[in-house]
């Protein structure tokens, strides 16, 4: 069967992308799959499962309790494996996989990459893996036709900026601000003056980037701001927190609120290709 | 590099951001400006007298340097080789940790940075952190893994007298692993105003190769003592390694020098035959940690393993990059000592020379023990990296020599 790429997926929502994170395992395995399913079902428009790691120096504290819980109960990478594969073939919405990047270097990365292919995945977000680092990755990649997201941040160069563009495929990732992972009441100005840099370097040399943007957002009202600039938004702790407190419900009702900041005011950029009929069945 | 390569040029000359295949920069892009910045920074120290001279002068006026060379005659009598013993504990703050804090300190300075933050094990490396910051009147956040807040109180109320918040981490293993992780998401939040200070040849470049040459004096001061003292070179030199940054800095100005063995002593915990270790190199494989590709324990998923030893200081599941590589193209050697090991070292070394060592660089002792035995009538120089203070509770409690009202020391 051939998938929904993140790019097409994104494109299709008009570019006003809700993208939702949510690591595996959390609470258990089950969970964390009908969770999964649940927000894409909410309006989700891709998703992104973390993988579990001991020294996960992006993530904020809310995602590490939770993925330090799911160590302890003796996580492994069957199980990744397992869960993109159990959610995939309950929606259409891709499945990203956010891996610090230790784990596939262990594991193997083409063998990751086969594997990750086999289960329906659309690519890997990999933090603290930057492009210049990446050529076995990229090649796997290719091999196995997988999304790679490499994130830009305020402070990186106009360099560093077209490697992460020249890099990713599906999107790049736009961090908010300089920080951890975490809800914030203001997602940082910064975001969409990266954003607007992003676009203009892309432009400059006749590339596409889409550019979401992640870190910090957890409201339907900083999920229409960020939606104003860029082609997306992302959203982790707030969704960790909802699923930690009142479980697959709670993180239903978040995801759909949140996708109410998806609704209006229109496309993000106004080249941007009018709606298409969404691939995933609500 | 292929072993050949690495072979035909001088082993000293060698520089990051790669070992070999081991070192690089793993880091999360928000961070890979500032560890640009501290790179172009770090290459222009380097060169500039200014830097180099106002460095040397701390050294000198502030930390002590150059420390002693002891011929520990007692022990070698005992040991049947001749023990050198290269006095790091002597340096302001009681260990080999502060000639890299002051040398950090000052290129922080001129990054116009107004914050420092540490990791710290044992504490050595924190304490020495906030004198610095003390002394050149900057913030100062030191990050402890909860476990070594316990074990190494007294440093922690050393940190808080210098001005320094100390932070118990409660993440993870509560370990200096987990100190690091959160160092550097500090690093990631606050890196406009704040240098991370990192305390061994550790994590991403240009760290690993910054904290080496700040730590050369060592080598250097240790290579020309003893051949004032004994008219030639040592036959071995022999460190602890946890990062490996005493190590390192003590090795480096021998490792052209073919004769003579670089003997690394990395802590086996309750022993090598045991899963309670810290014995990255043996008992690692290549992996990435804090931005740096190394040997590192772990599982087959490439999640961390748990570090154990009694010194807190040695308590790391990786190693310095420079260090694997020197394993790989074997011109240095790691070989494992065990808590108790150390600990007999530890009072052979208090006893008869009068010297209460670190329990870290009583590893180092241990293993100048163990080759003394072997090698009967040898020189062997040891880098004692630090003095033991900071460990006379633990020691207390190990040899059983507290009062029952002390035991909660």
């Amino acid at each position: 069967m051939s998938r929904i790429t993140t790019a097409e997926a994104i494109r299709a929502s008009g570019n006003r992308a809700l993208i939702g994170y949510l690591p595996v395992g959390f609470p258990d395995l089950d969970t964390s799959v009908e969770a999964a399913v649940a927000i894409a079902e909410a309006g989700c428009t891709a998703l992104e499962i973390g993988v579990p790691y001991s020294d996960p120096g992006l993530d904020g504290p809310v995602i590490q309790a939770a993925t330090q819980g799911v160590l302890d109960r003796g996580f492994t990478l069957d199980h990744l494996f397992e869960a993109v594969a159990r959610i995939t073939a309950r929606t259409e919405v891709p499945v990203l996989v956010m891996t610090y990047w230790n784990p596939v270097l262990r594991h193997g990365v083409d063998r990751f990459a086969e594997r990750l292919a086999a289960a329906g995945g659309a690519g890997l977000i990999t933090p603290d893996l930057t492009p210049e680092n990446a050529a076995e990755w990229l090649e796997a990649a290719e091999r196995h036709g997988l999304d790679r997201v490499f994130l830009a941040a305020p402070s990186s160069s106009d360099a560093r900026l077209d490697a992460a563009i020249d890099a990713s495929r599906g999107f790049v990732y736009t961090v908010s601000t300089m920080g951890t992972t975490g809800a914030r009441s203001d997602v940082d100005q910064a975001a969409r003056g990266l954003s607007e840099r992003i676009a203009a370097r892309a432009a400059a040399t006749g590339s596409e980037a889409l550019r979401c943007v992640g870190l910090g957002i957890s409201t339907p009202e900083q999920v229409r701001d960020v939606l104003t600039y860029a082609d997306g938004a992302i959203v982790g702790s707030a969704l960790v927190r909802a699923l930690g407190a009142g479980g697959v419900d709670a993180v239903r009702a978040l995801a759909a609120s949140l996708a109410t900041g998806t609704l209006d005011g229109g496309p993000a950029s106004p080249d941007a290709a009018p709606p298409a009929e969404k691939g995933a069945p609500a | 590099m292929t072993e050949a390569q690495a072979q035909a040029q001088p082993l000293r000359e060698q520089h990051g951001p790669w070992f070999g295949e081991f070192g690089g920069v793993f880091m999360p892009e928000p961070l890979m400006a500032a560890i640009d910045e501290l790179t172009a920074c770090y290459e222009a120290c380097k060169v500039d007298p200014e830097f180099q001279a106002e460095f040397q002068r701390l050294s000198r006026e502030y930390t002590g340097r150059p420390s002693l060379l002891t011929d520990a005659t007692r022990l070698s009598a005992q040991a049947g080789a001749r023990i050198l013993l290269k006095r790091e504990d002597l340096n302001h703050t009681g260990s080999h940790k502060i000639n890299n804090v002051l040398g950090q300190a000052l290129v922080a300075q001129r990054l116009g940075k107004t914050r420092l933050i540490a990791e710290t094990g044992a504490g050595q490396h924190g304490v020495a952190t906030a004198t610095a910051a003390a002394l050149f009147g900057m913030e100062c956040v030191v990050y402890m893994g909860e476990v070594d807040t316990e074990r190494q109180a007294l440093n922690v109320a050393r940190m808080r007298l210098l001005g320094a918040t100390v932070v118990p981490v409660k993440t993870g293993s509560r370990t200096l692993k987990d100190a690091i992780n959160e160092g550097l998401r500090d690093w990631v939040a606050n890196v406009d105003s704040t240098h991370y200070l990192m305390g061994t040849v550790a994590g991403p470049h240009p760290f690993p190769e910054m904290v080496r040459d700040f730590h050369r004096a060592i080598g250097e001061e240790a290579r020309e003592q003893t051949i004032a003292l004994t008219g030639g070179l040592p036959d071995a030199v022999l460190a602890c390694v946890g990062g490996g940054s005493n190590a390192m800095g003590i090795f480096h100005a021998f490792l052209d020098d073919a004769d003579v063995r670089l003997i690394g002593l990395e802590a086996a915990g309750d022993g090598a035959d045991t899963e309670r270790h810290a014995l990255s190199i043996e008992r690692g494989a290549p992996g990435l940690l804090h931005g740096m590709r190394t040997y590192l324990l772990q599982d087959v998923d490439g999640q961390t393993l748990e570090s154990h030893s009694i010194s807190a200081g040695l308590d790391y599941p990786g190693v310095g990059p420079e260090h694997a590589w020197l394993h790989d193209i074997g011109r240095a050697e790691y070989q494992p000592v065990s808590d108790a090991e150390a600990m007999d070292a530890f009072l052979a070394l208090t006893r008869t020379e009068g010297i209460i060592p670190a329990i870290e660089s009583a590893h180092a002792i241990a293993g100048a023990l163990r080759l003394a035995k072997e090698r009967p009538g040898s020189t062997i120089l040891v880098s004692l990296s630090g003095r033991g203070d900071k460990d006379v509770a633990t020691a207390g409690r190990w040899f059983d020599l507290l009062d029952e009202g002390a035991q909660q020391l």
